[in-house]
């Protein structure tokens, strides 16, 4: 066990953890972000999708040890009242359903939208593989991603 | 007046904070609750609470998975008692079978086979016109003038000759509750007038959903909790031998290692050393399991050689007529036999529970996601021998269902239990979503084989079907396979010719115990039955020499319903047009109730066997849908479920145990494989039937079919793996021995 620092959605915070542990267990955890999901532990389902120095990145996938000095934003610092341009549209669409990964797919929209601001549906499609949505709705989070990306 | 009144013994509660009414929807008995000290956060066996400042609480008693019955329910009482949409408060209520039981599921509080909306429908309606009548009477009595000259606007009664009116709220400041509770009889479903029912709103769920805010089970932190993890014996009854835990102690964090009856338990300071603690045990386990030497290819064998077997015994599902006889006299024998490899629900949260055991052991509080939250309470009390009473149920959402979350054995909920008993401290256990799919329950393996006759015509003049399969509901639920004699329709369902007019037929099915773990998975019996049902009726039109469309009606004569359903997905699918190097294919389905027909537009890729979806369309008649929005969405996510079954999702089993681990080899839908949907929903004036599942067994079937347009060869497995394809097109056949 080791007692750093990791920045989270603006703010520096302090954690007890071993060196090892994936940032994903220390967000939900020890920080209580818990908007961030565990799926998978590998990276191949996208729900634990966090931006690390501003790209979605799996947060299974990094130690913590790794990611301190590196600034780290959650669903729940993507903006402060679920008023990011995409989380509108998700309600919009009427997106979710269980809802589990949903977290996760913002986030990973989140940073198509900031490479490609005015993505193509098979940009959309290409980009977004990472992430599973077991109840299916895909042509749903493209109509909101499109929605988000129009409104911007 | 909306309808008609006459009285009931009910009883009916009155509280401090506002007006609380409480019937128990379809048990015979009253409700007995607290009358009096009601808090206005926390109440217990009530339905419906109108508080003073006009705000309306409605109960809703299904388990929410994704499904959307949290907006629905609440949905049907509101329109009944003509509440302000906009005022009401959804809760989920207690844990009670008594109260808030399913009355089309027998009283149980199981939310499961898309039984919610059209279980609860009736009583629903009549519970938000009784607490509309009371609030009336509350008024005439105020006013002194008789209730039959009052009526009511959203959240408001009026008295029209006098212009007079009052909220809700402010009747609840004064309201008496009348010893005898009217019993209404509403409008039958054909002739009512739905305000809210029917119009489409926002979901109730989806502000927590987008922001990260709602808590799902695995979300839940207890003071001074800790957390724990199971490695599990690899085959079911398997046991254990030996346990060597030294380097998994050794695990900085690792608190205790526990022996469980069908596992090893790991308590630890935090997950990640709990999981790396249960990486680090070596265990050899016994070879009691009944399914040691059971394997997929073994398993479709034997259930290969039942099906063929006229000798072997069956349960006898539908027999009308006589098939044989019929047989004889056909002019053409059509006979085929359909696989289905077992698959998995893989739910994105994978099984957890958090469950905190009292010092003494003589009561818990759970926190957890259930498809049933009555059978979750017991799997808890008798695991530590305690009154139900003494355990305190926190339902949560669920990261999807499928079918995964209602065994009556409760095995991830005991799990938390069991360890929390063990460390005397409050434990959440997490599967990884390795231990998911190694532990899964699975849809079972299926060997469907039918059987036909036909005239000279090209009419059907016998049909046989025989499905065999694993063992679902004697594994998954003991209880309910004593209630039923043995007919497992959860195995079963869909081998019948449903509303297809064949005089002579027969289906029954064999059930045979693997030892392999089974569970409902989304579309039951449907997602083989129906798979091996309708690429047969293809094979059965394409041998009259009559277009599938064409063919498919001139069965469903009688079933208007689902001639339309077939009808309109053909017309928006222009089924009549051609399209260069693609194929389309039809399917249908009387599932429950529900009418249903998609059409499937597929192109193959010859040199890899890979098939890709290009549209589906689909349409749907349910009766009347209570959240229109939401059926369609219900229905696109079962599309593409079934998708997922019917091109790459595959559980393999050898020596009895799961082949694959997470999504690197089991493989469900992304992005990229997911088609344009076409969904109509037809709205018909007919009691509410279910939507939530009803799509998946069409989407494997029509895509057959499609392949069968394009190539000429049939593809009679599922899931319809690129490499399977590939062998099939290269010998112009896919036909088993």
């Amino acid at each position: 066990m080791i007692t750093l620092t990791l920045t989270v959605n603006g703010a520096q915070r302090e954690v007890t953890a071993h060196p090892d542990t994936p940032l994903l267990w220390v967000l939900r955890e020890n920080l209580k972000f818990t908007g961030t999901k565990y799926g998978c532990g590998i990276g191949q389902c996208g729900a634990c999708t966090v931006h690390l120095d501003g790209k979605p990145t799996f947060s299974c996938l990094h130690a913590i040890k790794d990611v301190m000095g590196k600034s780290v934003v959650t669903i729940e610092g993507l903006s402060s009242n679920g008023s990011h341009p995409l989380q509108r549209a998700w309600v919009e669409e009427q997106t979710p359903q269980c809802g589990y990964c949903q977290p996760g797919q913002i986030m990973r929209a989140a940073g198509l939208l900031k490479e490609t601001p005015k993505p193509t549906r098979a940009q959309i499609v290409d980009y977004m593989k990472t992430n599973i949505c077991r109840c299916g709705s895909y042509n749903r989070i493209i109509a909101a991603i499109e929605r988000a990306a129009k409104e911007a | 007046m909306k309808a008609a009144i006459n009285t009931q013994r009910r009883q009916f509660m009155v509280g401090a904070a506002g007006f609380t009414f409480g019937v128990a929807v379809g048990a015979p008995s009253l409700l007995v609750g607290d009358a009096h000290a009601q808090n206005s956060s926390v109440k217990l066996n009530n339905w419906v609470t109108i508080h003073t400042d006009g705000t309306v609480v409605i109960m809703s008693p299904a388990s929410e998975m994704g499904q959307g019955s949290l907006t629905s329910l609440p949905r049907i009482v509101a329109d009944e008692m003509d509440a302000d949409w906009a005022k009401v408060k959804i809760d989920g209520s207690a844990v009670s079978d008594k109260v808030f039981g399913n009355p089309g599921r027998g009283f149980h509080q199981y939310t499961a086979g898309s039984a919610t909306v059209t279980g609860y429908f009736n009583n629903l309606r009549q519970f938000g016109a009784q607490v509309r009548y009371v609030l009336m009477d509350n008024a005439a009595q105020r006013w002194s003038v008789p209730v039959a000259e009052l009526s009511t606007q959203p959240g408001v009664v009026l008295h029209q000759k006098s212009g007079r009116k009052l909220t809700y709220g402010e009747i609840a400041a004064f309201a008496k509750i009348p010893a005898e509770a009217p019993q209404i009889a509403v409008e039958p479903v054909a002739a009512a007038n739905f305000r809210l029912i029917g119009k489409d709103i926002p979901r109730v769920d989806i502000e927590g959903k987008q922001n990260g805010s709602t808590k799902y089970s695995i979300d839940v932190n207890v003071p001074g909790m800790i957390y724990g993890a199971i490695l599990r014996e690899p085959v079911e009854g398997a046991g254990i031998a030996t346990v060597d835990d030294r380097a998994a102690r050794a695990i900085d964090g690792v608190l205790n290692i526990v022996l469980l009856k069908n596992g090893v338990g790991v308590l630890a300071e935090n997950p990640w050393a709990a999981f790396q603690a249960r990486k680090a045990l070596k265990v050899t386990w016994g070879d009691k399991a009944q399914g040691k030497n059971f394997s997929t290819d073994s398993g479709y064998a034997q259930f290969s050689a039942a099906a063929k077997d006229p000798a072997h015994p069956v349960i006898d599902w539908e027999k009308q007529g006589d098939v044989v006889e019929k047989l004889k006299t056909a002019a053409n024998i059509v006979e085929g036999e359909y696989r289905s490899d077992y698959a998995y629900h893989a739910q994105m949260e994978p099984l957890n529970s958090v469950a905190a055991v009292s010092p003494a052991g003589d009561s818990v509080e759970i926190w957890c996601g259930v498809q049933s939250q009555t059978i979750a309470v017991t799997v808890a009390a008798q695991a530590l021998g305690i009154p139900e009473s003494k355990v305190k149920f926190n339902h949560h959402l669920l990261g999807g269902g499928f079918g995964r979350r209602g065994n009556r054995d409760a095995d991830f909920v005991l799990d938390s239990v069991l360890l929390s008993k063990a460390s005397g401290k409050p434990v959440k256990v997490m599967w990884t979503r390795e231990d998911d799919i190694h532990s899964g329950r699975f849809r079972p393996l299926y060997v469907n084989r039918l059987r036909a006759g036909l005239d000279a015509a090209g009419n059907v003049t016998a049909y046989h079907h025989r499905a065999v399969c694993d063992h679902v509901m004697a594994f998954m639920d003991p209880v309910r396979f004593k209630q039923v004699k043995g007919r497992d329709g959860i195995a079963l369902n869909g081998i019948g010719v449903g509303s297809y007019e064949i005089a002579d037929r027969a289906s029954e099915g064999v059930l045979v115990h693997t030892g392999m773990r089974t569970n409902p998975l989304r579309g039951i019996g449907f997602t083989a039955n129906s798979f091996a049902t309708e690429v047969f009726v293809d094979e059965l039109a394409a041998k009259a020499g009559v277009d599938p469309v064409e063919f498919r009606l001139r069965m469903l004569k009688k079933d208007p319903r689902g001639r339309h359903v077939i009808e309109e997905t053909a017309k928006m699918a222009e089924w009549q047009r051609k399209r260069p190097g693609h194929g389309l294919g039809i399917a249908y389905v009387n599932y429950s109730g529900t009418e249903i027909a998609g059409i499937a537009d597929v192109t193959v890729d010859k040199a890899t066997g890979a098939i890709k979806v290009h549209n589906f369309w689909c349409t749907i008649d349910c009766g009347v849908a209570v959240h229109p929005d939401n059926v369609i969405a219900q229905t696109e996510s079962s599309i593409v479920y079934g998708l997922g079954l019917a091109l790459i999702e595959r559980i393999s089993i050898a020596n009895g145990a799961v082949e694959q681990s997470n999504f690197f080899d089991y493989h469900v839908p992304r992005m990229r494989d997911v088609p344009q949907m076409h969904v109509k929903l037809v709205q018909t004036k007919n009691h509410p039937t279910g939507a939530g599942q009803m799509a998946v067994p069409l989407v494997p079937s029509a895509i057959s079919n499609a392949v069968f347009q394009l190539t000429g060869v049939r593809l009679r497995q599922q899931p319809m793996l690129a490499g399977r394809v590939k062998t099939a097109l290269l010998a112009g056949e896919d036909r088993f021995a």
